[in-house]
């Protein structure tokens, strides 16, 4: 089974947290520390296993976040590597090109999410459209927004876009703003 | 009181502080008006302000007090409300928590919800971090959605069930009616999560195990189906559809195939077919080949298909993708042990893995190599593996370096290829060498007589190098001290002998003496070789001076060895060559390891080759004078210093010095293997023989002779008792002669059961190098019906050939 999954950024800011056994909150912050330590003085292009006391850790960077899951020994490797990617696949169609500023703002989507494909250590469902209809139903049944946060952030999401845009354009008229644009995209290593 | 801020913007404030003390001060503040807003109870807010904590919960900040709210949040009728509840109940309130239990009667009702969602969200809950308490009371209501025909429900109700039995094993057999029909289903989601509930049954019960074995079949249709159905736009990854579920039914065909011809006969065709046609451009196909390779090589599958499995690893090898190659060396090291020669082939790749620039990659490569080495390979495998000493990272030296010590005792194809693999290691990783090994090398070298010469000399030239390696520094001062008159004399047959003089040679002793790069142990060392060198050089006035010096050290240690070798100067001269003579070959002895010594003149190096525990206390003093008394004291010695101890516990004892590092395991797992071999006996012809045979006690004698040294012969007595009662207290002595020399090891147990029923196993070994004719005296003490028995024997009819 899994034991844990933690998101942090390149500066070793924890952006999610997920732990399938239950650990002291001093032991949790301990291994975030150990992970982030670890993770983040491999070099870029060594391979994605460690060995960390009894458990494999698998951890893969996506533009500025590092998705990091620790395993059991028995555990498959090779498939973590899958778990994380089909992860990361899901946050992408959700909040369509995902980046970490997504899962900064929205972080309890993002676990809503994760909590529809992975529960207790294991894999819940294998189909992505599986996971992404059962969180749209979800999505639907919650009421007026409460949390201060839109329940279709795809909407949201693409508002921003468009004003940041537009103010970017009027700002700095006539040098390469095109570039920007892909700034929001989020790219895959 | 405004409404509390929306969650947006309390991220969005936190992030624009621009130092630690201010982000500390925004959430205290806001802390506070959380709090004051949970007291007024307001139920519209309440959602908000939870989902606020639970994000200052994640920068790290306390949340605790937002417990109780999010148990509000679950019981509300909102779903909103809800959701936020059950993520703050699982980032916040896991088992170790007081409020843990007042879960359980919100998450009952929730499971039976009439909305599937809410249902799905306490079953998430449940099935994360639901304690042993909560899973015995809502197992029930688990194992009733297990039977539902909403597959949203059946797979996360499936995947709670797991988490039910991880906590509550006693509860699996309430899940067992619902599997009956749960691998029939077509939905993927449900199929996986069951294939993982029967994986948990099965690897937790062996029964259970032997009950799903015929699930094998339908297991091998479902596989089959996945592998050879078209494109599945629902499913498919890269080409291939649903790994996922293909990994694990891979791994349930391993449990269930282990061990089951049958079962492993079913599944052949299937690995054979997977392995063949899985498409390996990307890392899902070779996931799924990694997979096969680990279920075919722990069932019983044909020869054919394990060496396509070898052969799978041997590709990924050569991959270019690191993570492959790891995966590869993992499994290999895995399937060493069974299929040593397979592995064999591709140990060329594998040497060449441990050039690899990947830290994870060499540990693997390293480990494996050290398992490939036999005695074909030794010298090759060795020219790679010192060469990876020099240039590896300080953090693989020690492991290496050990592993090179063991590979070389086990393999070396000569002596002198031994001690220059020794010279090797000490020059190049000299300082990561662990400290046990020191006393090893020592044993080591005062074995190989004739190799003395050479061995001092090229010591003492790598001491003119380099004195900043302790274990080095330690071994070659070691060696000067007892073989400098070799060095001196310029015996050396191996290669060019120097020139050095007795001067030179205690310049450079006594510098080590002074040097700021040795440690206490090694001034320890350097004193005691100059102090031995007196016997065998001519410059004694030299030497006592440096002895006098140090008399009054401020190191204690060094202190006391100075003033006792001053000591030895002044008032025992007389004894001082006997003392510091040359030091006997050291034998491997079974109890306590390589520096037990059987030792027929003087100590001179306690420090070194003392037993690196203490001596266990037994009885053997009383045995002693028990032995003086009835022999009269003049033709028997006192029985040495050996000391009986169980061969497990004296390994025991090393075992925990070294603690828990793997290669001393396997060092001293070596050592006990020697003694193993040394306590199963072979007979090699000598026939048994009854030493004693009265009142019902018989004790019988067999023989064998002990490797390495044929002077040591090795009886174990065995007694038996015919009457009808047990013999207790059982205790067996035994004295020899003084030209013997004699170990009695402990015995089996000290109670004879009556009527033949068993018998009482002890170990004696007798040294007897001048080849006499070997007596012993016997006494047995014991306790018979009550009274205390005890009686004296002399046994003389030992076999001629047990003594020539």
């Amino acid at each position: 089974m899994m034991r844990f999954l933690l998101l942090f950024s390149r500066q070793g800011k924890l952006r999610l947290q997920k732990w399938f056994t239950p650990i002291t909150e001093r032991e949790k912050k301990k291994i975030i520390r150990d992970m982030t330590t670890l993770v983040l003085a491999r070099q870029p292009r060594s391979c994605n296993f460690l060995q960390w006391k009894d458990l494999k850790i698998i951890y893969k960077r996506y533009a500025s976040l590092y998705f990091c899951l620790a395993v059991e020994n028995q555990e498959n490797e090779l498939l973590a590597l899958e778990v994380i990617h089909r992860y990361v696949e899901l946050l992408d169609k959700y909040f369509g090109n995902v980046c970490e500023l997504d899962i900064i703002f929205n972080f309890e989507k993002a676990y809503f999410i994760l909590d529809e494909f992975l529960m207790g250590g294991e894999i819940q469902e294998t189909s992505k459209q599986m996971v992404n209809r059962s969180i749209e139903a979800s999505d639907m049944l919650q009421e007026v927004r409460c949390t201060g946060t839109n329940a279709h952030p795809d909407l949201n999401h693409t508002r921003s876009i468009v004003i940041s845009h537009v103010v970017f354009i009027c700002l700095f008229a006539g040098v390469g703003i095109l570039k920007r644009l892909g700034f929001w995209c989020f790219t895959k290593q | 009181m405004p409404a509390p801020i929306r969650l947006r913007e309390l991220i969005r404030t936190i992030r624009t502080a621009r130092t630690q003390a201010e982000e500390r001060e925004m959430i205290q503040k806001e802390c506070a008006a959380i709090r004051s807003s949970f007291r007024e109870e307001d139920n519209t807010y309440r959602c908000r302000n939870v989902a606020k904590l639970l994000y200052m919960h994640m920068l790290g900040y306390p949340a605790h007090f937002g417990q109780l709210e999010c148990l509000k949040l679950i019981a509300s009728q909102k779903f909103t409300d809800k959701r936020i509840g059950y993520l703050g109940a699982m980032l916040l309130l896991d088992e170790r928590q007081d409020v843990h239990l007042l879960m359980t009667n919100c998450i009952k009702n929730d499971l039976n919800h009439s909305t599937q969602y809410v249902q799905g969200l306490a079953l998430c809950t449940l099935g994360c971090m639901g304690s042993s308490e909560m899973c015995r009371d809502l197992a029930g209501e688990v194992e009733k959605l297990l039977k539902t025909s909403n597959s949203y429900l059946r797979k996360k109700a499936a995947l709670c069930a797991v988490h039910v039995i991880r906590k509550v094993p006693e509860l699996m057999e309430m899940f067992l009616p619902a599997t009956k029909n749960l691998l029939s289903e077509k939905n993927h989601g449900v199929l996986h999560t069951s294939v993982v509930l029967l994986t948990e049954m099965c690897e937790r019960s062996p029964d259970m195990l032997a009950h799903f074995r015929k699930l094998v079949p339908q297991l091998v249709r479902i596989l089959k189906n996945l592998i050879m159905s078209g494109y599945s736009p629902e499913h498919d990854v890269s080409g291939i559809s649903d790994p996922f579920l293909q990994v694990r039914i891979l791994r349930l065909l391993r449990i269930l195939g282990k061990g089951d011809d049958d079962s492993s006969e079913a599944m052949n065709d299937i690995l054979a077919q997977v392995a063949t046609n899985t498409e390996t451009s990307k890392n899902v196909g070779n996931a799924i080949l990694y997979e096969t390779v680990l279920t075919i090589m722990d069932i019983k599958s044909e020869s054919g298909l394990r060496v396509l499995a070898i052969n799978i690893l041997g590709r990924f090898l050569l991959n270019n993708d690191k993570n492959i190659r790891y995966v590869a060396l993992t499994s290999l090291l895995k399937t060493v042990q069974t299929d040593h020669n397979a592995v064999q082939r591709h140990r060329s790749t594998i040497v060449d893995c441990l050039k690899d620039l990947d830290v994870s990659i060499k540990r693997r490569a390293m480990e494996l190599s050290f398992a490939l080495v036999n005695g074909n390979n030794i010298r090759g495998m060795m020219k790679e593996l010192l060469y990876f000493l020099d240039s590896c990272d300080p953090e693989f030296k020690a492991d290496c370096a050990s592993g090179v010590f063991l590979a070389a005792e086990k393999y070396a194809p000569s002596k002198r290829w031994h001690i220059d693999t020794i010279m090797r290691v000490l020059t190049t990783a000299g300082s990561y060498v662990r400290d046990d090994s020191v006393p090893n090398l020592i044993q080591l070298i005062t074995n190989s007589v004739e190799m003395h010469a050479y061995t001092v000399q090229r010591l003492y030239k790598a001491l003119l190098d380099d004195i900043s390696q302790q274990p080095l520094v330690q071994v070659a001062s070691w060696c000067i001290g007892e073989y400098g008159d070799l060095l001196i004399s310029g015996q050396c047959e191996e290669e060019e002998p120097i020139q050095v003089t007795e001067d030179e040679v205690l310049d450079v002793l006594e510098g080590l003496l002074v040097s700021n790069l040795s440690s206490p142990v090694t001034r320890g060392y350097s004193l005691t070789a100059i102090m031995k060198l007196s016997t065998r050089f001519s410059s004694v006035n030299r030497i006592k001076k440096v002895v006098s010096i140090y008399g009054s050290s401020i190191d204690v240690e060094l202190q006391q060895r100075a003033v006792e070798y001053n000591a030895l100067f002044k008032k025992y001269d007389h004894m001082r060559p006997a003392l510091l003579e040359r030091m006997p070959i050291m034998e491997k002895t079974a109890s306590n390891g390589p520096t037990e010594i059987v030792q027929t003149n003087g100590e001179a190096e306690p420090s070194v080759v003392e037993p690196k525990h203490p001596p266990p206390v037994g009885q053997p003093a009383s045995q002693g004078n028990d032995l003086l008394d009835l022999l009269g004291g003049n033709d028997v010695p006192v029985i040495p210093t050996t000391m009986p101890t169980k061969p497990a516990s004296a390994g025991g004892e090393l075992l925990d010095l070294l603690g828990d590092l793997s290669l001393g395991l396997s060092l001293m797992a070596f050592y006990l293997f020697d003694l193993s071999k040394t306590v199963n006996f072979l007979s090699i012809g000598i026939p048994p023989m009854t030493a004693y045979n009265k009142n019902g006690l018989k004790i019988d004698f067999t023989f064998e002779r002990a490797n390495p040294n044929p002077n040591v012969a090795v009886i174990t007595i065995h007694a038996s008792n015919s009457t009808e009662a047990d013999m207790t207290d059982f205790v067996f002595q035994a004295a020899v002669p003084k030209t013997f020399q004699l170990q009695l090891l402990s015995p089996s147990s000290n109670v004879v059961p009556a009527l033949n029923q068993g018998t009482v196993t002890q170990v004696i070994r007798v040294l007897n190098q001048q080849k006499q004719q070997l007596r012993m005296r016997i006494k047995l003490t014991y306790i018979h019906k009550g009274s205390a028995v005890q009686d004296l024997a002399e046994v003389n009819n030992f076999p001629p050939q047990s003594w020539q």
